[in-house]
C-alpha cells in the first residue's frame, strides 16, 4: 500500500499544474540546455547534447545509456518536478489572471510562450529544427485527413496526391518569382519580396489541391467505403505519374533549390493556423453535418443536410490543408520529387490519423507528434523500425480501436484553465 | 381551402413491381391522418416518394401549393416536411444534443466563412439554435440526456429523440413512420399525448403510418388504408373499421361452406 500512496502525492503536484506550469518547467528545462547544455553532456561523458531526448544515443550505443538518462533527468526532469512542487501556486494565480482575459488573447499569449520554448529547444541543432518542422507538418497533415477519415467517415486515400499538388504548386510559385533556378530561369522579383509571397503561394498550392479534390468529391456522392478507397488511391497514383511524365516540373528527378522560406515561425503560424480553423469547421453545425452524412446519410438528407455540398466542400477544405502542408514540406526541405508523395508516406499519414484517434482534433495532434518523434528517435534501429511501429499499431487497434484520444472536442479553455489547490 | 400537401395520381414502379398506384392526399392544416394497411402494401414507399427519397414515376407532390416532385429529400425538408424513420435512423456517435442542432442546418446562413473563422454572426446564430434545440428538448422530455449519445437511449427516448430532430426543421407537416413499433403500452399511451401535445403546440398537420389500431382510432381524424400499392378505402376511424373491404385485406375472406 505504502510505495502506491507516495507514488501517487509525487504525481499530485503533476495533477495540480496548470498548462502553464507545464510551459515554465520546460521553459526553464530549455534554458538551462541552451546555457549548460555543452558542459553537462561533457560531464556525463556524451559527446553532445542528446538531440532527441537522449533515445538516438541510447540506441546507437548501449554503453552510454546511464550518462542520457542522467542527462535527461538533471536538464528536463528536475526543472519540471521542481515547478510542479514549488511555483505550483504562484503559476496558478498567474494562470487564473490569464485566464480572466478574452479567449483569443489568452491562445496567442500561451502560443508566443509556446514558441520561445520550441525556438530554443530546436536552437541546439538542425537536427532538431527539420524534426520539429516534419512534425507540425505533420500535424496539418493528420488533422486534415482525420476531416475526411474521421469526421465524415469516407475511406480517402488521396492525401498525399493532394499534398504532391500542393508542393509542386507552391514549389513552381517561389522558384519562378523568387529563385533562380535551373528550371525557371532567373528569379522576376527581387529577393526581398520572397517572405510576403510565399504565403500567396502555399496559398495557391492549396487551391490547386482543394480543384484536384473534386476528381474524388463527386464520386464520393455514389460510392462509399471500399469503392472510394479504391477510386482514391487512383487519383493519388494518377497524380504521382502525372508529375513523373511532365518534364517542365523535372520529371521524376523532382525539383530542388526552392527559397529557404519555411523557416520555424512560419511553419509554426500556419500549423497554429490550421489547428484554429479547423477546429473551428468540426465543431460548427456544418461541419458536424458532416458526422450526421457519416453515421446515416438518409437520415442526414431527411434533416435538411445538403449532403452533396457537405461532401464537396469537406473534401476540398481537407485537400487544401493538405495542400497547405505539402508546400511548407517542400520548403523545408528545398526539394520535392514526386516518389515522397507514394503509399509509404500515405501509410504514415493513416497510422498517425489512426494511433490519435478519430473525429478529435486533440487526438490528430497527439497522434501526429508521438508517430514522428517515436519514427525519429527509433531511427538507429534502422530495419527494426518498421516492425516495431507496426506493432505499436496492432496493439492500438486491440486495445483502442478508435484510436488514443478519439470522439473527444478540443476545447481550448478547458486545457488553459487553471487547477484549483487542494 | 387548398389543402396543405396535395398528392395527385402518384404512381411509381420498381422495375416491373408498380409498388404505389394512383395515389391521392389532401392533407390539412393541423389535421392527423393515419394510413395503415398490411405489411409490404408500400406504406413506407409512399413516405419515401413524398419525401423525396424515391422520384415517383407519374403524379405530383405540392406542399403549401408549391410543386416539390423531384426535388432532393433535403429541398424537400427544407421547405417543411419532416420525417420520422421505422427503424429509427439515429446518428451512432453524435449526443442527443447534436442531433437537434444539427437538423437546423437549413436555418444558417452564416455560410463556410463563418464556419471557419468563427465569426460574430456564427456565433449569434448558433447561440440562437442552441435555444431553440434546448426548448425541443425540453418540450419532448430529453433534456436529461442532452450529453448522452442518442443510441445509449431507451428505446421510447430514441422514438422522442427522433421526433424532436425533425420538429427542428420547423415542418409544416410531419410524417412519421410507425412511431410506436416496440412500445410497451405505458409508452403507447404517452406517445399519443406526445403527438397531440406537439400538434397543438406547433401546429403542423401530421401523416402517420400505424399498426396499432388503438393508437390509430385514439388520433387520427382521417384514416387510408392501403393494399397493394392501391388505397382501398378512405374516410374516418369508424367507418374504415367496419369496412368489409379492409376487413377482407387484414383477416381474409370468410370461407363460407
Amino acid at each position: 500500500m505504502k510505495p502506491i500512496i507516495r507514488f501517487k502525492k509525487f504525481f499530485r503536484f503533476f495533477s495540480a499544474m496548470p498548462a502553464l506550469g507545464w510551459l515554465f518547467g520546460f521553459l526553464t528545462a530549455v534554458i538551462i540546455e541552451y546555457l549548460i547544455g555543452d558542459n553537462i553532456a561533457w560531464m556525463l561523458g556524451l559527446p553532445k547534447i542528446p538531440a532527441l531526448f537522449g533515445f538516438l544515443i541510447m540506441l546507437k550505443k548501449p554503453l552510454l545509456i546511464p550518462g542520457a538518462s542522467a542527462y535527461i533527468i538533471i536538464v528536463y526532469l528536475l526543472p519540471l518536478t521542481l515547478t510542479a512542487r514549488f511555483c505550483s501556486g504562484t503559476i496558478n494565480k498567474i494562470a487564473a489572471k490569464l485566464y480572466k482575459l478574452p479567449t483569443p488573447v489568452y491562445t496567442v499569449l500561451y502560443l508566443i510562450f509556446l514558441y520561445i520554448i520550441i525556438d530554443i529547444w530546436a536552437g541546439i541543432s538542425d537536427y532538431r529544427i527539420v524534426t520539429i518542422k516534419l512534425t507540425f507538418i505533420a500535424i496539418i497533415l493528420t488533422l486534415s485527413l482525420n476531416v475526411i477519415n474521421g469526421y465524415m467517415g469516407e475511406f480517402s486515400c488521396s492525401h498525399t496526391g493532394f499534398m504532391a499538388l500542393g508542393a509542386y504548386t507552391a514549389s513552381t510559385v517561389t522558384l519562378i518569382l523568387c529563385a533562380n533556378d535551373k528550371l525557371f530561369g532567373e528569379a522576376l522579383l527581387p529577393s526581398y519580396l520572397a517572405p510576403f509571397l510565399f504565403p500567396i503561394a502555399l496559398i495557391a498550392g492549396g487551391i490547386i489541391a482543394a480543384i484536384g479534390s473534386l476528381l474524388v468529391a463527386i464520386p464520393s456522392f455514389r460510392t462509399r467505403g471500399d469503392y472510394l478507397a479504391i477510386i482514391s488511391l487512383a487519383f493519388m497514383f494518377i497524380v504521382k505519374s502525372l508529375i513523373e511524365n511532365l518534364e517542365v516540373l523535372g520529371g521524376a528527378r523532382g525539383m530542388g533549390s526552392q527559397p529557404h522560406l519555411a523557416n520555424l515561425p512560419t511553419v509554426f503560424i500556419w500549423t497554429a493556423l490550421s489547428i484554429w480553423i479547423i477546429n473551428n469547421f468540426v465543431t460548427s453545425i456544418i461541419g458536424k453535418a458532416t458526422n450526421a452524412v457519416r453515421d446515416n446519410e438518409t437520415a442526414a438528407n431527411a434533416m435538411t443536410v445538403n449532403t452533396r455540398k457537405t461532401k464537396i466542400v469537406t473534401f476540398m477544405f481537407a485537400a487544401f490543408w493538405a495542400g497547405i502542408a505539402g508546400g511548407l514540406f517542400a520548403h523545408v526541405l528545398c526539394y520535392v520529387n514526386p516518389g515522397t508523395f507514394g503509399i509509404k508516406k500515405l501509410a504514415e499519414i493513416f497510422t498517425m490519423v489512426y494511433f490519435g484517434g478519430l473525429n478529435s482534433v486533440v487526438g490528430s495532434i497527439i497522434g501526429a507528434i508521438s508517430f514522428n518523434l517515436a519514427s525519429e528517435a527509433l531511427r538507429p534501429l534502422e530495419l527494426f523500425k518498421w516492425i516495431i511501429i507496426p506493432v505499436i499499431m496492432i496493439l492500438i487497434m486491440i486495445y483502442k480501436p478508435t484510436g488514443l484520444v478519439a470522439f473527444k472536442e478540443f476545447n481550448i479553455k478547458k486545457i488553459l484553465a487553471p487547477k484549483g489547490d487542494k | 381551402m387548398t389543402p396543405l400537401l396535395k398528392v395527385e395520381n402518384m404512381t411509381h414502379f420498381f422495375g416491373g413491381l408498380r409498388a404505389v398506384h394512383n395515389y391521392n392526399l389532401n392533407l390539412e392544416k393541423n389535421k392527423i391522418q393515419g394510413l395503415i394497411g398490411p405489411n409490404g402494401a408500400g406504406k413506407t414507399t409512399v413516405f419515401n416518394l413524398i419525401t423525396g427519397i424515391f422520384k415517383p414515376s407519374e403524379g405530383s407532390v405540392k406542399l403549401d401549393k408549391e410543386e416539390i416532385t423531384g426535388l432532393f429529400p433535403h429541398q424537400i425538408a427544407s421547405k417543411g416536411l419532416g420525417r420520422t424513420f421505422q427503424n429509427l435512423l439515429l446518428w451512432r456517435h453524435l449526443t442527443v444534443f447534436d442531433h437537434i442542432q444539427i437538423a437546423h442546418y437549413s436555418q444558417i446562413n452564416y455560410g463556410l466563412i463563418g464556419s471557419f473563422f468563427g465569426t460574430k454572426k456564427r456565433r449569434k446564430q448558433e447561440a440562437e439554435i442552441e435555444e431553440s434545440a434546448r426548448r425541443l428538448m425540453e418540450i419532448f422530455d430529453i433534456s436529461d440526456f442532452a450529453n448522452m449519445l442518442a443510441v445509449n437511449l431507451p428505446y421510447g427516448a430514441q422514438r422522442r429523440v427522433e421526433m424532436a430532430r425533425a420538429m427542428a426543421i420547423k415542418p409544416k407537416v410531419l410524417f412519421l413512420d410507425e412511431p410506436t413499433a416496440g412500445m410497451t403500452p405505458e409508452e403507447l399511451i404517452r406517445m399519443i399525448q406526445i403527438i397531440k401535445n406537439v400538434r397543438k403546440e406547433f401546429n403542423v398537420a401530421i401523416f402517420l403510418i400505424e399498426h396499432r389500431l388503438k393508437f390509430v382510432m385514439e388520433l387520427c381524424e382521417t384514416i387510408q388504408t392501403l393494399v397493394f400499392g392501391e388505397v382501398i378505402a378512405e374516410g374516418t376511424p369508424e367507418q374504415i373499421q367496419n369496412n368489409p373491404q379492409v376487413i377482407e385485406a387484414y383477416l381474409g375472406k370468410e370461407d363460407i361452406t
